[in-house]
């Protein structure tokens, strides 16, 4: 909010009135229509529907196939965070510090931000695939009975693969800002007093990497639960036996492909739950664990 | 004297594996979609460029039924351009608007509309993606490209991307512009708008990308071939590929991957430092 403000008038309503309207149409009516639908039981052509309480919640949240797909989610979350976060900080922290071809490395590195999620899936799935995939090839050489379309541990470590591919570049360019950002003098100080490359590295870069990380985190958690929803339909449709849905993928089958309108609307609903139960989290404890 | 300890050497082959790994897929793609179909499905993918470039790409592009009954990918371009530019341009319109009324006026409903606003931020379009669609039929934009456009937009990222750069403005700017008898609609016009012209490029080119590469709500919307964005495009020509008795055409699908990556790699690449800057900027 600004010290100096134009006064009162009607002016700001209209600054602001296309995004509300937009929002209104597009978002708080479809999110109501979410929550109202949950608790409507509609027949089987779709001509009446009654109110059924949390029937829909019941019959759809405490289902094998909802938890299964609950633990997938955590599991395929965690992973990628993890990994694509890891990742990309070693190749940060080693694009910063070297001093020949540099700019080189960075643009290779954070060119892939580009690439829409489908599209990698895609990419992905034909390396995998029996008729011309080259890895597909190579881990049965290996001697790993591979292959996703029957395995659910070989399916999960496609889509995994893929998710951590296309998230990499992103987490690389957060890095390699925040590390430019740390002062040079600093970094001076701190390679006079320890020689130790690892240790520099775990006792200042990597406290100091810290609100980056944090944000990063959050960042990584919403776009596994979210926008991988792309590789995930291009390469194994949540096959084998439903083993590589995410709750994401799971609503939107439900509801389009099973039709089941309110199944999958109390499906929304406890997702949404568990977005705005994360975003709390991270304002209320995260944030202060973390020294800026 | 060059002094090349354990130490850097190690460093460049981290990062020359590490690029080897970002790069690799999308070049096996590249090569491959220079091939015949025939030495595809003999020898497997190709690391190499191959003798078929302009035919396979000529027939993707221009030859009708070449990759569907109908649509052919230049029309595919087409409607994805018109996705990417159309979110972009509606997105930071929108933005720079609302942003400009919730830092520079105080009104009554303003707390509430911000919150309103804030709230988009943690649904996304996924998760309400169903009633959306309803509604979106119900206003009959099925298929339109205004349907296809105005929900994308909803979501307020970029207004808060405005709402931080505004804040950061001097307001010394604005008590110069009101000595000067300049009214509310001069002042964004003629000087907040030229003012943030760096961080409006950086958020159009991000948006573009965004907007561009828009895969769940596109495949549920458009049910006519002729509005398929090239994303959409090929995801079908796959599903296509992987039932058919004949050789599969997996150059067809390869180059359509190469066109649907190239215009937003080009984008950010040739953006580069503005890209970054508008990204890293933008989240604080």
């Amino acid at each position: 909010m600004k010290r100096v403000q134009f006064s009162h008038s009607p002016i700001p309503y209209l600054f602001i009135a296309p995004q509300i309207i937009i929002i209104c149409i597009f978002f708080l009516w479809p999110a109501a229509q979410a929550i109202y639908q949950s608790f409507l039981l509609e027949d089987a052509f779709g001509l009446s529907s009654q109110f059924v309480w949390f029937k829909n919640y019941k019959d759809t949240i405490l289902t094998d196939a909802w938890l299964q797909s609950a633990g997938f989610t955590l599991v395929f979350s965690f992973l990628v965070t993890f990994l694509s976060l890891a990742l990309a900080m070693l190749l940060a922290v080693k694009a910063n510090e070297v001093i020949q071809g540099a700019r080189t490395y960075k643009t290779l590195l954070m060119w892939a931000y580009a690439i829409a999620p489908p599209v990698a899936g895609l990419m992905g799935n034909l390396m995998f695939n029996p008729l011309i995939g080259d890895l597909y090839y190579f881990l049965n050489a290996m001697g790993w009975d591979f292959n996703h379309k029957l395995d659910s541990f070989d399916a999960g470590f496609v889509v995994i693969l893929i998710a951590v591919w296309k998230q990499v570049s992103v987490n690389f360019i957060f890095f390699l800002s925040g590390l430019q950002s740390i002062p040079k003098s600093v970094l001076e100080a701190a390679t006079i007093d320890c020689k130790s490359n690892l240790r520099r590295f775990w006792t200042m870069t990597f406290p100091l990497l810290a609100p980056t990380t944090f944000f990063l985190v959050v960042i990584n958690i919403t776009y596994a639960f979210f926008e991988t929803f792309g590789i995930i339909d291009t390469t194994t449709g949540g096959a084998p036996g439903g083993s590589t849905s995410t709750l994401v993928y799971k609503v939107f089958t439900d509801g389009f492909r099973g039709n089941d309108l309110g199944g999958s609307s109390a499906q929304s609903v406890v997702l949404m739950l568990m977005v705005l139960a994360l975003t709390v989290i991270q304002f209320r404890f995260i944030e202060r664990k973390v020294h800026y | 004297m060059l002094k090349l300890s354990w130490h850097a050497i190690s460093g460049h082959l981290i990062l020359i594996l590490g690029a080897i790994f970002m790069t690799a897929p999308v070049w096996v793609a590249f090569m491959s979609s220079t091939h015949s179909a025939e030495t595809l499905f003999r020898e497997g993918l190709q690391a190499w460029p191959g003798g078929h470039f302009f035919e396979n790409y000529n027939e993707v592009l221009f030859v009708e039924g070449g990759v569907m009954k109908r649509v052919t990918a230049s029309m595919m371009l087409w409607n994805s351009l018109l996705l990417g530019i159309g979110f972009a341009i509606g997105k930071v319109v929108i933005s720079t608007l609302a942003a400009y009324a919730i830092v520079y006026f105080r009104f009554r409903l303003a707390t509430p509309l911000f919150w309103i606003i804030f709230m988009t931020l943690l649904l996304p379009l996924e998760v309400r993606i169903i009633p959306s669609y309803e509604v979106v039929a119900g206003m009959g934009l099925l298929d339109t490209h205004t349907g296809l456009i105005l929900p994308l937009i909803a979501s307020a990222t970029g207004t808060f991307y405005f709402r931080q750069f505004y804040k950061s403005v001097p307001e010394e700017l604005l008590e110069a512009a009101r000595l000067d008898g300049a009214n509310a609609w001069q002042f964004f016009i003629d000087i907040l708008i030229p003012i943030s012209k760096t961080m409006i490029a950086a958020i159009l080119i991000i948006m573009f990308v965004v907007g561009w590469n828009q895969y769940l709500w596109p495949l549920i919307m458009t049910t006519n071939e002729d509005n398929y964005t090239l994303v959409i495009g090929i995801k079908q020509i796959y599903q296509v590929l992987s039932e058919g008795g004949e050789l599969p055409q997996f150059q067809k699908a390869y180059a359509l991957t190469i066109l649907a990556t190239l215009p937003p790699v080009i984008v950010v690449l040739v953006f580069q430092s503005w890209f970054v800057k508008g990204l890293v900027e933008s989240e604080k």
